[in-house]
């Protein structure tokens, strides 16, 4: 499951994967909105990943 | 711009600041503990915050004012490249999330309280810590200057001229931070950051149906940067693409290594407190994608500024009622408040545990603490202040950028040893002081530029100085260590982990 915290990782770092205005959503270019959307992809992977490790002993 | 003085926006402005002012006092009261008895209370909160009040803290001061103003100047100046702060901003919660419940873990089990404790605790290295806390310190102290700037430029825009308003809304803010310690910050961050995220949905509604929609606002910047032609536009140039990168990436590593944001890493309740925010945290981030994009709508609304941090005040007073725009300002200002406090605590706490306690009073009562510390957080604010009323701002701004990459050389001492005993102390202080002396002086020679080259096959890259600096510290760490593992073959002992 960990691994799932790299995509991001992957997603953004590699520029070339998105850096072009086209297709465009919403008058939005490609790199804008490509960038833009791994904001809630994030969030919802740390969520998976949050959900499937095991809980901390009581502190 | 600055000519008469809006006295709508200004009185909506004094109103604002006026109940975060009165809030920030009554903070000591709030979520009772004794503040000035223990330093837990004073720079910490009482180790109490749980998920929702670590969300405004640490989205309070971590996204700041200065961001604000300072993303969307740098995406109307150059376009696409600009946008580094968004992958940054993003890829930091993966990192957050597998690291800080860690080192909120040690941190809790030892009662440290500081980066420099817990690097201290693990090698039992005085040196190590001292080269921690200093870093911070000098990190940090730009850090506060800017906030200064980015309210600076705002009260400008509504006509207050010369530097008193800024002397006088940091001496508040000094007086309630030397009172309630890090409860005031974290109660007016939940009214700051309501007010920016009012502010930021509001004008990425309104400003584009104003403009013609976001195609039209893309349209207008994509003419303007190809009439203006050089490394500018809405997509990056090749020669852009690694810099791009690797300033998100050497700044994503950065910056939960500064005092501020730690600070609300070791406040919070819990590490699975922490864990939640990682999750929830990337909302702030989809904001600071939004406020800078405010850098394309200034081309759209045909805004016209001497500089471009005046970009966004402009905007707002050129495009919205004045009412509103005292609203935005307002929320500007107090969102300078926020990472000021936070990063002025951060650095008093560093200086009372591994400056004050370490070498001049190692018998220092928990009381004690908090009233040295009360005390450092005077000191960095007029350090701060003194900063901007008599050195030209550009020093501020130059500061700011080495201290990113000083701040980054702090990240092996502190994360390598949550995972492994295998690097010596020796040989981490050996590979900070490699990074910061490379990186400075590279950085310096590049005429404070933060970027390095380096010819790898006749083929020039282009990259982030501050993270080839981490690549030699670590290099370097990793070779000392094995040196004087071979000199020493019979490790001192340092204390214990727990």
């Amino acid at each position: 499951m960990w691994v799932l915290l790299l995509l991001p990782f992957v997603g953004l770092l590699w520029v070339p994967f998105y850096n072009f205005a086209e297709p465009s959503l919403f008058g939005f270019p490609f790199f804008y909105w490509y960038q833009l959307a791994w904001v809630p992809i994030s969030s919802l992977l740390i969520w998976l990943v949050y959900r499937r490790r095991t809980p901390d002993e009581t502190p | 711009m600055a000519d008469q003085i809006e006295w709508v926006s200004l009185s909506v402005f004094i109103f604002f600041f006026a109940l975060v002012t009165v809030m920030g006092f009554f903070a000591a009261r709030w979520k009772a503990g004794p503040v000035s008895e223990h330093l837990d209370e004073w720079g910490l909160g009482g180790r109490q915050f749980g998920t929702w009040i670590t969300w405004f803290l640490v989205g309070g001061d971590f996204y700041t004012a200065y961001t604000v103003i300072a993303v969307p100047a740098l995406v109307y100046a150059v376009g696409a490249y600009g946008f580094f702060a968004l992958p940054y901003t993003i890829i930091v919660y993966p990192f957050v999330f597998a690291v800080m419940p860690l080192l909120w873990k040690v941190a809790h089990a030892n009662g440290h309280v500081t980066a420099a404790d817990v690097v201290q605790g693990i090698y039992g290295s005085r040196g190590l810590e001292l080269a921690v806390a200093t870093t911070g310190m000098v990190a940090t102290m730009p850090y506060i200057a800017l906030q200064l700037i980015g309210m600076g430029v705002v009260i400008k825009t509504m006509g207050l001229t010369g530097e008193w308003p800024i002397v006088l809304a940091f001496i508040v803010l000094a007086l309630y931070t030397y009172s309630s310690g890090l409860r005031a910050p974290a109660l007016i961050a939940f009214v700051k950051d309501i007010m920016i995220y009012i502010v930021v949905l509001v004008a990425v509604v309104v400003v584009p149906s104003k403009l013609g929609g976001y195609g039209a606002v893309f349209a207008a910047a994509g003419d303007a940067f190809a009439a203006k032609g050089g490394a500018t536009g809405l997509t990056l140039k090749p020669a852009q693409m690694l810099p791009y990168a690797s300033l998100a990436l050497g700044s994503a590593l950065a910056a939960f290594m500064y005092p501020h944001t730690l600070t609300g890493i070791f406040a919070s309740k819990s590490a699975d407190t922490i864990r939640k925010n990682a999750v929830l945290l990337p909302a702030y981030t989809l904001l600071l994608g939004l406020i800078a994009l405010l850098g394309y709508m200034a081309y759209a609304a045909h805004i016209k500024v001497d500089t471009p941090n005046d970009v966004v005040p402009a905007l707002f007073k050129t495009l919205f009622p004045s009412w509103f725009a005292g609203f935005a300002f307002s929320a500007i200002a107090i969102g300078a408040l926020v990472p000021a406090a936070v990063m002025s605590i951060g650095a008093a706490n560093l200086f009372t545990r591994n400056v004050w306690k370490s070498y001049v009073n190692p018998g220092i009562s928990h009381a004690g603490e908090a009233a040295v510390a009360k005390i450092a957080s005077l000191g960095v604010k007029v350090g701060a202040l003194a900063f901007i009323l008599f050195l030209p701002t550009q020093y501020a701004l130059d500061l700011q950028l080495l201290g990113g990459l000083w701040i980054l050389q702090t990240f092996p001492a502190l994360v390598f040893g949550l995972f492994t005993r295998w690097f010596r102390a020796e040989g981490l202080l050996l590979g900070w002081a490699a990074g910061i002396g490379w990186g400075s002086w590279t950085a310096w020679s590049n005429g404070l530029k933060p970027l390095a080259s380096i010819d790898l096959g006749g083929v020039s890259y282009v990259f982030y100085v501050g993270l080839g600096a981490l690549v030699l510290n670590i290099v370097v760490a990793a070779i000392a260590t094995v040196i004087v593992g071979l000199i020493l073959p019979n490790r001192q002992s340092a204390p214990a982990r727990s």
